[in-house]
């Protein structure tokens, strides 16, 4: 649990995204399938939000009811949150080893009925706001002032659902969630601009009486600052367009792999070498 | 041993390998096929017939229910739409719009499911259809086809754009076993007699086909004879070949990689007790939704093996 008075030093939680990249890389590579590179470009976010002392919760109590809950609507990213959870103590840091193997809570895609702390079953996509709106009207309804956070995909927000849920949660003026936008650029066939091109995001959003603040997410200081303006807002709904890259981390080695989107597929182990090297 | 050892079959292509390949061959043909996308074109691999024909191919991106909807009204203006997603994505995502913009107005959409079943794998439930043919048979005048291996997949999709109506083609992610050679019949709604028997009547589909041959093939060492029927078409089920299983070997097993509510064993119970009541075990997922593993462990521990077939043909014939 963290407090916003004693916020980490960014170049602390820059060092904490790194460690959850390498557990990223390690644990898909383990599984021989998963998507790193869209957990990746959602480091920064995952690490400010359970590292920065954004989110209170205590992971010996997962079920408290005070906590602020985290939800991967772009669930094929869920290795970077089982990272995250692992560096904070849901479960050891060896069963990230465990991932996709039969068994294991951890999941291809987050499941809330074997894993404590998963706040929603994810990987249909354009599920993940709609369940977080509930909650934060839930919250809202039993007086608990707590937050929920939701990263979405830039390819997710094709599907009309999200859309729906954002149009619902200005109508009741939810200031307890906060949406962040994973604008990688990509998505599973291609890029975004080739497939569905749905930029900008920020006005389409502000349209619908959100606020919406568009910032690098890759880099640490702008997703701590951005997340500091949200958590300050709390008469109507937030959104974080946070342009980023997929892969960020070790692009220079999906450079050389010759596909900078590398959807859906593990490194195989002399590029996750590689790409650890890299990190550091 | 691996899947269709026992009963000596080869290996073939992944289900929706055969479909890409075939949806391809068929463009020129006919055409009036277009192929409608949710981004997964090379998962469900409609993208060979994308690429060689550009101008047929929409990707609408990540959106399920307006994917199917645009292939209504391009069906509308006599087009032959085949739309593709996981099947989960496609039938769950988007029922009511299969059922408004497809079923009810009768188009000529073909729904192309991939990634059926629990043989998916490491990604997981939410990627698994396993209520899909459920969903699609509920669909009045709805077509359901599973088919077996490559060779029927390539008849089946040609099938399929030869018939005129609403159909759902339902297509697996691993390589499974070559059960048919290329000269072999493919008609839909008449059942696939695969081997000869008269102590019970094994009846799958997909996947499982493979399965129930290695049953036939295991049981006939233990001195049962079964016959196989690969019932690919659900929906309208083959009534004729059910009813002589039901009176000619008095017991019937069905397996599916399907949950076990309103897919094949529900239509194969249904036709059986209009005809030549049986009675009749069933195997396949069960009431639960799986996890995250490897296939071959899902399958086994989710009770879709050779063993649970025999040993239902043992619970049954004991009846
Ligand atoms: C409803 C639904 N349709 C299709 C898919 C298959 N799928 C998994 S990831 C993906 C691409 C996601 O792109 P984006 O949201 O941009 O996330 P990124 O991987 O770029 O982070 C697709 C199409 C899915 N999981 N759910
Ligand atoms: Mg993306």
């Amino acid at each position: 649990m963290s407090l916003e008075t004693d916020r980490p030093a960014i170049p602390d939680l820059q060092d904490k995204a790194r460690v959850l990249r390498r557990h990223i890389i390690e644990m898909t590579t383990a599984a021989g399938n998963g998507h790193p590179t869209s957990s990746l470009s959602a480091t920064e976010v995952v690490t400010a939000l359970h590292f920065g002392g954004f989110m209170n919760y205590d992971a010996s109590r997962p079920d408290w009811p005070e906590r602020d809950r985290f939800i991967m609507s772009k669930g094929h990213a869920v290795p970077a949150l089982y990272a995250a959870m692992a560096e904070a103590g849901y479960f050891p840091v060896e069963d990230l080893l465990t991932l996709r193997k039969l068994g294991s809570p951890l999941e291809g895609h987050p499941n809330m009925r074997r894993l404590p702390g998963i706040e929603a079953s994810t990987g249909s996509l354009g599920q993940g706001l709609s369940i977080g709106l509930g909650q934060a009207l839930g919250c809202r309804m039993d007086g608990i002032d707590a937050r929920v956070y939701v990263v979405l995909g830039d390819g997710e927000m094709g599907e009309g659902q999200v859309w729906e849920a954002i149009a619902t949660a200005h109508k009741y003026q939810v200031g307890n969630l906060t949406a962040i936008i994973d604008q990688n650029g990509y998505q599973q066939t291609g890029a975004t601009a080739d497939v569905l091109d749905l930029t900008p995001f920020a006005p389409k959003i502000e349209s619908f009486g959100w606020h919406v603040q568009t910032i690098n997410g890759n880099e640490m200081s702008e997703v701590v600052a951005a997340l500091e303006t949200a958590v300050a807002i709390t008469d109507r709904p937030t959104a974080i367009v946070a342009e980023t890259q997929k892969g960020f981390g070790i692009l220079p080695i999906l450079e050389e792999v010759g596909d900078t989107n590398f959807h859906g597929q593990a490194l195989p182990a002399d590029i996750a070498e590689k790409a650890l090297a890299h990190l550091g | 041993m691996g899947i269709g050892e026992k009963s000596g079959l080869s290996p073939g292509p992944a289900t929706r390998d055969a479909f890409g390949k075939a949806l391809e061959s068929l463009g020129e043909r006919f055409p009036e096929i277009v192929v409608v996308d949710g981004d997964v074109g090379n998962s469900t691999r409609t993208e060979a017939f994308a690429k060689a024909f550009p101008d047929r191919a929409f990707n609408v991106g990540i959106a399920e229910a307006n994917m199917v909807g645009v292939a209504g009204g391009l069906a509308s203006c006599g087009k032959i739409p085949v739309v593709a997603s996981f099947a989960a994505f496609l039938l769950c995502n988007a029922y009511d719009q299969i059922r408004m913009s497809v079923a009810f107005p009768s188009q000529n959409v073909k729904l192309v499911g991939s990634h059926s079943g629990i043989s998916i794998g490491e990604d997981g439930p939410s990627q698994m259809g396993i209520e899909d043919v459920a969903l699609a048979c509920s669909l009045a005048g709805m077509t359901v086809i599973v088919p077996a291996d490559g060779v029927s997949t390539a008849k089946a999709t040609e099938a399929m754009i030869e018939w005129d109506g609403p159909m759902y083609l339902r297509l697996g992610r691993p390589a499974v076993p070559q059960i048919y050679s290329e000269d072999s019949e493919f008609t839909i709604g008449r059942a696939n007699r695969l081997h000869e028997g008269d102590d019970v009547t094994i009846i799958a589909n997909g996947l499982m086909v493979a399965m129930a041959l290695d049953a036939a093939a295991e049981l006939e060492e233990r001195g049962l004879s079964a016959r196989v029927l690969d019932m690919h078409t659900v929906k309208p089920i083959d009534e004729q070949a059910v009813a002589e299983a039901a009176r000619e070997t008095r017991a019937i097993v069905v397996a599916e990689e399907h949950s076990a509510h309103g897919g094949l064993g529900s239509a194969v119970a249904v036709a059986a007790s209009k005809n030549v009541p049986v009675p009749i075990a069933y195997v396949n997922t069960g009431d639960t939704y799986a996890e995250s593993g490897d296939p071959d462990g899902l399958l086994e521990k989710y009770g879709l093996t050779t063993e649970r077939i025999v040993e239902a043909v043992h619970r049954v014939t004991a009846r």
